[in-house]
Parts: C-alpha cells; sequence; structure tokens
C-alpha cells in the first residue's frame, strides 16, 4: 500500500503560541483515518493547514508525493484533498444543484466566451456537469432536493449536502470535519454507513475529526490523537483505547 | 439549462428586444414620446448599463463598490477624445470610440482590482470611493480635455438605437456570465469565500473578472453619456453619482438583473415627474425613494410582483439569479 498522504514534523506558531508541534501522519490509499484529541488540541487547525487555508511554519505535506506546502487552497483543492467545515459553509443563497456544480468546476474548462456566446461546448460540459452532479447527490438521496435553496435543507442534509460537494472536485483524500455533530444517533449511524460507502465507491482515503468515541472507534482503521498540538498516541482503535496517555488526557489522573 | 429551454429562452428574448425597439420607434414617430422625453428614455438606457455593470461587482459578486462613476467618466472621457481627434467616418468611429470608453475603463478596473483582491468590506468600499476621485480630480487637472471648464464639441453620435443596443447586450451578456461556470463562481465568492477556495474555485480569478467586466461597461455607459450630452464636466462624476447608481441596484435587489433594469427606469424617470416640485423635488425624491425601499418587503407588494412573474412563467431557478 502506498500513502496517499505524508506529514513530516508539521509545525505551526500563532505569535507565540505553538498551536501544532511535529505532527506526523501517514494515510494509505482507502484508508479510513480518524484524528481525536480534547477541544483545542489543534485539529482542525491541521486541517486547515493541509488544505493550505494556514501556511505551515515547519514540515512538510506531501500527497501522492508532491509537496504542497505554500501551495494556495483552491490549488490543494484541484490536486486533491477535499473538505466539509466544523461549521457548515454552503453556498446558502445558491440551489442544492448549483453548490455541487461549484466543486465539478474542476472538471470543465469552456472559456469565459464559450459560456457567455453559450456555445456548443457549453452546453455538452453543462450538461456532463449536471448529470455527474445529481448522481452525486443521489448517493445521499438529495436528488429530490436539487433544486431546492441549499438553506431550506434541514441540517442533517446539509451535512451531507457539504460531503456532496467535496467529492465534485474527484478527491483522493477527503478530511471530514465533525460531521456528525449535532446529529442524533440514528443519524450518525446513517452517515457511518455513508462514509464507508462513499469511501468503497469513490475509493478514496478519509480523514476524520470527531467527538464522537462510538463512530470513531467504529469505523476508523487507524487513529491519531492529538493534545496540546503534540502526537499524545497513533494506533489501532483497540490500542488506544488501552493507552495510558489518551485515558489521562481525556479523563484526567 | 436544458438545451430545448435554451431556445425557447432565446426566441423570447429576440421577439421581446425587438418589439421593445419597435414601439419605442413607434412611440417616438407618433410623437406621443416628444422630444424632452426621448433624451430621458436615452438616459434610461444609460442608467440601465451603469446599474447592471454595478450588480455584477456589488450584488453578484457581493463586493460594496463606491467607485463606478468613475469608471464612467475614463469611458467618457477617453471615447470622447477619441472621436474629437481623429476625423472618421461616424459609422466605423462611434462602435470604435464606445469600444475605446470601455477598454479605458476595463484597464483601470483592472488596477482597482489590485488592492481589491486583498481587501473586503469597509476597506473595498473606501478604496474603490478613493478612486472614484483619483479620476475626477486627475481630469480636473489635465488641460488637454479641458481640465475644470469641460471637454465640449464631442460629435453627437449616440442615438436610441446605440444606447437600446448597447443596454440589450450588457443586460444579455451579464445574464449570460451569470448562467455559466464562471458567473456560478462569482456568485460562490458572495456566499463564502472560504467554501468557494475549498472547492477549487480560484477566487482572486474570479474577483478580478467581476470588476474588469464591470468596468467595462460602465465605460461603454460612460461613452454613450459623453456622445449624448456632447460636453463633459469632471464635476458630473463624482461620489454623488457612483451613490446614484447604487441606490439604483439596492432598489432593484442585489443580484437581480431584471431588478436592476426596473429600478432605473423608474428612478430615472422620478425625478421628472417630481419637476413640477421645483425646489422641493430632491427632498420628494427621498422621501418616495424610502417609501419605494418600506414597500419592496411588505407583504402586499411581494404578493403582487409573485404574480406578474407568475404570469410570465418563470421558474424559481430564474428568480434567484436573472
Amino acid at each position: 500500500m502506498t500513502n496517499v498522504l505524508e506529514v513530516r514534523d508539521l509545525g505551526i506558531n500563532f505569535g507565540g503560541l505553538r498551536a501544532v508541534d511535529g505532527l506526523n501522519l501517514d494515510i494509505e490509499e482507502n484508508q479510513l483515518y480518524g484524528l481525536i484529541g480534547p477541544n483545542g488540541a489543534g485539529k482542525t487547525t491541521v486541517f486547515n493547514m493541509l488544505t493550505g487555508v494556514y501556511e505551515p511554519t515547519d514540515g512538510t505535506i506531501k500527497l501522492n508525493g508532491q509537496l504542497l506546502n505554500g501551495k494556495k487552497a483552491h490549488e490543494i483543492a484541484r490536486l486533491g484533498i477535499s473538505r466539509t467545515f466544523q461549521n457548515i459553509r454552503l453556498f446558502k443563497d445558491m440551489t442544492v444543484l448549483e453548490n455541487v456544480l461549484i466543486s465539478l468546476d474542476t472538471q470543465a474548462d469552456y472559456g469565459l466566451f464559450t459560456g457567455i456566446l453559450k456555445l456548443p461546448k457549453f452546453h455538452a460540459q453543462e450538461k456532463a456537469m449536471e448529470e455527474e452532479a445529481m448522481s452525486l447527490l443521489s448517493v445521499f438521496h438529495l436528488e429530490g432536493d436539487a433544486h431546492k435553496l441549499a438553506k431550506n435543507l434541514p441540517y442533517g442534509k446539509q451535512r451531507e449536502l457539504e460531503i456532496v460537494r467535496a467529492l465534485g472536485t474527484h478527491p483522493k483524500l477527503l478530511l471530514l470535519d465533525e460531521p456528525a455533530a449535532g446529529m442524533n444517533p440514528q443519524e450518525t449511524q446513517e452517515l457511518m454507513d455513508t462514509i464507508e460507502t462513499v469511501r468503497k465507491q469513490f475509493n478514496i482515503a478519509v480523514l476524520l475529526i470527531e467527538h464522537d468515541m462510538k463512530l470513531v472507534m467504529g469505523i476508523c482503521e487507524k487513529i491519531t490523537v492529538l493534545n496540546y498540538g503534540t502526537m499524545l498516541a497513533c494506533g489501532t482503535p483497540d490500542e488506544i483505547k488501552s493507552n495510558p496517555d489518551v485515558i489521562k488526557a481525556y479523563l484526567g489522573e | 439549462m436544458k438545451k430545448n429551454d435554451f431556445k425557447k429562452q432565446l426566441l423570447i428574448d429576440f421577439v421581446s428586444i425587438a418589439a421593445g425597439y419597435v414601439l419605442m420607434r413607434v412611440l417616438f414617430a407618433a410623437g406621443i414620446i416628444n422630444t424632452y422625453w426621448q433624451g430621458i428614455v436615452l438616459n434610461i438606457c444609460i442608467n440601465v448599463i451603469l446599474t447592471v455593470s454595478l450588480n455584477m461587482t456589488s450584488g453578484f459578486l457581493g463586493e460594496l463598490a463606491l467607485g463606478h462613476a468613475g469608471f464612467m467618466a475614463a469611458g467618457a472621457y477617453a471615447s470622447a477624445f477619441f472621436s474629437k481627434t481623429l476625423k472618421l467616418l461616424p459609422v466605423i468611429e462611434f462602435p470604435a470610440a464606445l469600444l475605446i470608453g470601455g477598454l479605458t475603463a476595463m484597464l483601470l478596473g483592472f488596477i482597482v482590482s489590485l488592492p481589491a483582491l486583498r481587501l473586503r468590506g469597509d476597506y473595498l468600499a473606501i478604496i474603490t470611493l478613493a478612486f472614484g476621485e483619483i479620476v475626477r480630480n486627475l481630469l480636473k487637472n489635465m488641460d488637454i480635455v479641458g481640465g475644470t471648464k469641460g471637454y465640449s464639441g464631442i460629435p453627437a453620435y449616440t442615438t436610441f438605437t446605440w444606447a437600446y443596443l448597447m443596454a440589450v447586450i450588457c443586460v444579455l451578456a451579464t445574464r449570460s456570465l451569470i448562467n455559466s461556470r464562471q458567473g456560478r463562481s462569482i456568485i460562490s465568492v458572495r456566499e463564502d469565500e472560504i467554501a468557494a477556495e475549498a472547492s477549487g474555485v480560484n477566487t482572486n480569478t474570479y474577483k478580478f473578472l467581476a470588476f474588469v467586466f464591470s468596468a467595462f461597461f460602465a465605460g461603454v455607459a460612460g461613452a454613450l453619456y459623453a456622445h449624448y450630452m456632447r460636453f463633459l464636466q469632471p464635476g458630473v462624476f463624482t461620489l454623488d453619482k457612483s451613490i446614484e447608481i447604487l441606490v439604483m441596484v439596492v432598489l432593484g435587489g442585489m443580484g437581480s438583473i431584471r431588478g436592476s433594469v426596473i429600478s432605473s427606469v423608474i428612478l430615472t424617470v422620478l425625478p421628472e415627474l417630481l419637476r413640477s416640485m421645483s425646489d422641493y423635488r430632491m427632498l420628494a425624491y427621498s422621501v418616495v425613494l424610502i417609501m419605494m425601499m418600506l414597500s419592496k418587503h411588505s407583504e402586499t407588494v411581494q404578493a403582487a410582483l409573485e404574480k406578474v412573474k407568475g404570469m410570465f412563467g418563470r421558474g424559481r431557478k430564474e428568480e434567484v439569479h436573472s
């Protein structure tokens, strides 16, 4: 198995604060990887560095051997890392379909004048994009809501739409930031199933931040625990569960 | 958009544009619209271009731009200078002058977009405001175009046909751009810049595109204005003018092309209708404006608007973006 993502000695300073320090991550193809840790441990900061929102102070990030340091967020998205957000960030006043079309834009290449003059290439590509968008939406049974405005969807569906949108860029690695936040146990169970389906169907690796331990321990193959920006432990769910350092960080002594 | 819908839309557009043109021509010829009001119709066309083009930056891209009069001034002066200096056949010279006006404004749009790519919200508003003032003050001190005395002797090329044609091109191009992948990306920047970047949208490219597109048409509007008034003065292109256009955009609705067209018609005609009030004209104008803004969101007015939209059988998707 080759590594999709290789992170070495990743660190970032915010002024005098060392938010993340010396982080190593190896994610294999098609692996479901969990990133957990107490509040403020730096999990989302790691996501922001991986997706180019923050520039790491030191260390390297490699996607399929290609160095991502210094690349802009939209370049990284096009190279194959896609994400969802902890607090949902949809294009609220656009339709569900349009939300997905935005990220499918990476698959189209017609120019400005082809678009304005509505030349045949425009129609061909728009049709292909729309068909792909609908088939992506149908994975989450959202095809019936395609022409609703994103803001009018119920909370659970908004979370799912974010995942659909993230899939639109044809990622090799999908980062999910607390996908189960605010969901009830039944919705969480459905989400777990969907994540599994997505991973198999699209053959992508998934890196997951989650507080719901049942979800993390249930589906992740490997887990890294962060605490105060440093790596506390790394291993399979069973190893993590029995690791004394992790128990100490979560429960105290 | 499905291909059949697209063809149907194309036909509807063509018929309504032609019908609008013929109707105005007939009304002109029959003397129902007198020469004075013909001038106002021309002004409406120019204001439609200004409003729709400002809507591109303020409505679709979602950035508050206060320098639209600056782009208009640049287009007006550049085109006027071009057609006064060169003595070509009007048939060739005027389209060229319009293009020159648009391109000059576009160049300035490019320059303004450089800082604009780094700034947001209030700061961008200040930058664009300052830009408008810079253009106006530069023109004031350029003797080659008359300085404060004004620039006169510009050939009277602007006719109703030209103004109508340009307004139609502006509206169609804007709508068409918005309904393409580029337009979607512009709107995504307004909706959520971080999410847009994470979805692979190069937000800088699309901000730049919106600014340059908007500036181009403001320049064309300026060129039409110059060859209609035949006299230019820097004092016309003040912040007041930018605000006036912004008011039209806001009244018509941010991100609504149809709304922009309707509000520029209303707000161009309104001051003329209030002319009988002489000294109190602008006071009455403000009062009417406030009343219109308030009533825009009232349920009765909304219901009436929905009815009108229903009559034309417009779908939900269209209401959002055109």
